[in-house]
Formats: C-alpha cells, structure tokens, sequence
C-alpha cells in the first residue's frame, strides 16, 4: 500500500523528519501518533505530495509519488482545518468536488448519515465549526479510494456523529482498505485502530498493535504507555 | 487547469470587490466623458488613472486572493491534481475577473458615447490593451510574492511596495539618472529604462499613441521615432507579453517546489 524508505525533511533549521522508514502492506486501521511537532503532519503531507521530501522515497500502491499526481486517484484525504471558499454553498463545493474527482452517489447517503441537508444551501461561511468537519467527513468518504487519510477527524464532532463516523471507518476497513489516522484523543485510537505508528524525533519509534505497545512498556493501559514513553525519551 | 479556473472566476465574480471595482470604472468613465465631452481628452485622464490604479488593484487583489483561498488550495492540492494547473488556474481566474471589471466597467460608457463611430477607437482600445496588460502582470507579481511568503503581513507589505516602487519610485530615480548624466547621450538608457518597467512603457505607448509627445521635449523626439513606428509598437507589445510569461513561469516554478 504504502512504502517510505529513508524520509528526511528540514524546514528551516528544524530537521522534523530524520529517515523515516515505514511500510504499510496490509489494510486495517493504523493510527499515526507522536508528540506535538513529532512530524504527524509532515509524514502525512509527504505521502499526499503537499510537502516535498529532501531525501528518501515513497511509493503509494506501488507508484513513485515523485511528480506524480494521478496516484492521488487512489487516496481520501481529510484535511486537519476545514476552511472553505466562504462565497460557496454547500452544495455547490460538494459538486465542485465531483466535478474534480470524478462522480459519485455516496453523497446522498452520507449527507443523509450526517444530517446535513438542511445545511446544503448555506454559505460555507456560515457553518459551525462541527457541521464544517461534517461537510469534511462527506467530501472524504464520498469516493471509494483504497487508501483513506484522517487527519484528526474527530475535531469539533458531537458524541451522535463521532459513532457515525467508527461506524463508517470500520466500514471501509472492512471493505478492505488502508486508513491512516492521526488523533490526540487516545481512547478514540486505541478504540478504532489495528495498529500504532510512533513517531517520536522525526523516526518511528514504535510499529504495532496496541497490545504489543502495553507489553514493551510495561504498562496496563493504552494511555499510559504513550506518556511512559514520552516520560523515558524527554525526562 | 480550466475548472479551477472556472471556480475561482465565478467565486470572485460573486465577491462584492469585483462590483465595487466594475462600478468605479462605470462611474469613472461615465463622469469624465460628461465633463470632458471629447472623447480624446477623457482617454487621456483614464490613461493616468489606469496607469497607476489598474498595477495597485492588480496587486493587492492578487495577494488578497491567495492568502484567503489559503486553506481551500490545500484541499485542491489533496486532489488528483497538477500544481501547475492549481495555481495557473487561480492566477487566470484573479487576472481575468479583473480584466473583465476594467473592459465591462470602462466599455459600456465608452460605447453608449458612441467610440466606435469617432476616431479615438484606436486609442481607446490601446487603453483597454495596456489595462489588460498591466492586471495580467501585476496580478502574476502578486502570486510570486504570495507564493514566496508564509506571512500575510510581509506579503502584504512587499506587494505595496513593489507597487510603489514601479508606479512612482522607479520614475523618481529615473529622472535622476537623467539629470545626473545629462551631459552623456540618453538615448539608448532612456529606451531601455522605459522597457524595463512595464507602467513606464504602457504610458509612453498611449503617450505616443495620442500624438501629445512634443509635450516630451527631445526624449519626446527619439521615443516618437521608435516607439511611433510599427515596429515600435511591436517591440513594445512583444516586451508587455514577457512581462506577463516570465512571472507566471516563476509562479509555476515556485509551486512546484513549495511545501503546503
């Protein structure tokens, strides 16, 4: 699915990402977690092409991504601040997404999942934070691509809509698919995800399930074997 | 390239700005050909105030453009999409909704008056051309210093200036070159000067253009007898056409490298 051999990135003096070496064969859900300014984001944006690596290379479904953008096809994207044109509707962004993207009817279910058709011909201008996200949510999942990227999805979402959207992740997964998720909210990660991606100082420091994150720790909760980390590498 | 294109023109043809924009054209063209009565000396009025508003419009449009659909171009950039086409596409839709301002907002007047029946047709057109011309490369000069800079502030403040500079610094330091070597041959700097900043050279084009060049002294004489040819004009339209192609090559460039 997903192959980086030897990632650098520096931006300015900051060296964020030092030789990040990751791959991802099966699908299943894989949570991307690290500390702030760890390089989530960055290792993220480089496999979409946003960020141009300095070193290193990185395939998606067996293609290059170097000057690439038709592989971007095959990826949903969920961006972290869903600012939209303020002049659209509605409406009006999800069709000029299609339009883009190619066509669907997954939308019509989707809004209706969400309760999103009373917003459809509002201004983007208009919306709450929370029924942007919602909007966010629909442009995502409204293609079927194999690999589905989250950048914390769960951001302004009220507890109805948070079960939707585990419902709809799962149900991707379960179609065969490779997700990508980066959250702060570690119950929501250790509830929904196959495997953990630690990324600590620009490396990974840890690949794999929870359970094997609890053992090499030593510790009898998710959380706490995230902060114990973190204690062991910056006390 | 072409639907981003699409989006951006008609998101920015609903804005309030480009009605503000297209009206003070309306109004202004409407009003001076009221007072002047003569279609010659309202195009030489327009001519000063295009000269100096169209570069300064262009600009900050531009930045303003690309510091607001900030976030949306990085949903664009998560499409199936070329960065070339993303930008080129926003840049064309800016540089054209304004263009359209300027033609719509000064023709209807013009036209109403009845230009096209009087001899100050050419004229006018070489007016709309050089307006054109000139929200084509400022916009593009925008998009580089956008593009260039993560601080809104900072881009704001290098796009004033490079407005500044071109519109009126550029003349000032001109003259003084002029004066401090007014006892070598001009000619050629004089030339080339004039070439190198494209709101010099569409002035001097509609200066020549409108035949008031003996106001220009001896300059005046060499200008006339280059830029008042043919070949001329041609130099000066092919020069105009660069200053719109090496920035928006730069825009391509610079989008190509840039991390979002």
């Amino acid at each position: 699915m997903v192959d980086i051999q030897n990632l650098y990135k520096r931006f300015g003096g900051n060296q964020v990402l030092e030789g990040v070496d990751l791959t991802i064969k099966s699908s299943g859900i894989f949570a991307v977690l690290g500390p702030n300014g760890s390089g989530k984001t960055t290792l993220i944006k480089s496999i979409l092409g946003m960020v141009t690596p300095d070193k290193g290379t990185i395939s998606v479904l067996g293609e290059n991504i170097k000057g690439n953008s038709a592989y971007r096809h095959k990826i949903d994207y969920l961006p972290q601040i869903a600012n939209f044109p303020t002049n659209l509707k509605v409406k009006e962004l999800i069709k000029m997404i299609k339009d883009l993207r190619g066509n669907t009817n997954e939308d019509e279910r989707l809004i209706e999942l969400f309760k999103l058709a009373p917003f459809l011909d509002k201004k983007l201008g208009n919306l709450s934070g929370g029924t942007k996200q919602k909007v966010n949510i629909v442009l995502t999942f409204m293609f079927d691509s194999p690999l589905i990227i989250l950048d914390e999805p769960t951001t302004g979402l009220d507890p109805i809509s948070l079960i939707r959207l585990k419902d709809l992740i799962q149900t991707e997964k379960a179609k065969g698919k490779t997700i990508l998720i980066t959250s702060h909210i570690m119950s929501f990660v250790e509830e929904i995800s196959d495997e953990i991606v630690f990324i600590l100082e620009g490396k990974i420091y840890f690949k794999g399930p929870v359970s094997e994150l609890k053992t090499k720790t030593n510790q009898p909760n998710f959380e706490q074997a995230i902060a114990s980390i973190l204690i062991d590498n910056h006390a | 390239m072409l639907k981003i294109l699409k989006y951006s023109f008609y998101d920015l043809i609903r804005s309030r700005w480009s009605y503000v924009y297209f009206c003070f054209y309306l109004l202004l063209g409407a009003v001076l050909l009221f007072l002047n009565n003569d279609l010659s000396k309202a195009v030489i009025t327009l001519m000063n105030v295009i000269i100096v508003l169209v570069p300064l419009i262009g600009t900050i449009f531009g930045v303003m453009y690309y510091y607001n659909s900030k976030e949306f171009t990085e949903l664009l950039l998560a499409q199936p999409l070329k960065r070339s086409s993303i930008f080129l596409g926003q840049y064309l839709g800016v540089a054209i909704s304004l263009s359209m301002s300027l033609l719509l907002g000064l023709g209807i007047p013009f036209i109403a008056y009845g230009v096209f029946k009087s001899a100050a047709i050419w004229d006018f057109s070489l007016l709309l051309i050089t307006g054109t011309f000139l929200t084509l490369i400022f916009t593009a000069l925008a998009f580089i210093i956008a593009l260039s800079n993560e601080n809104k502030i900072k881009g704001f403040g290098y796009a004033i200036l490079l407005w500044l500079f071109l519109a009126i610094i550029y003349d000032g330091l001109f003259l003084m070159s002029l004066i401090l070597f007014e006892n070598y041959p001009l000619d050629k700097l004089s030339l080339v000067g004039t070439m190198l900043n494209p709101i010099d050279l569409s002035r001097i084009l509609i200066l020549l253009k409108l035949d008031i060049s003996a106001l220009l002294g001896y300059t005046g004489a060499i200008f006339k007898k280059f830029f008042g040819t043919d070949f001329g004009l041609i130099i000066s339209l092919s020069v105009l056409v660069i200053w719109v192609l090496l920035p928006i090559l730069q825009i391509i460039k610079i989008a190509k490298k840039k991390d979002f």
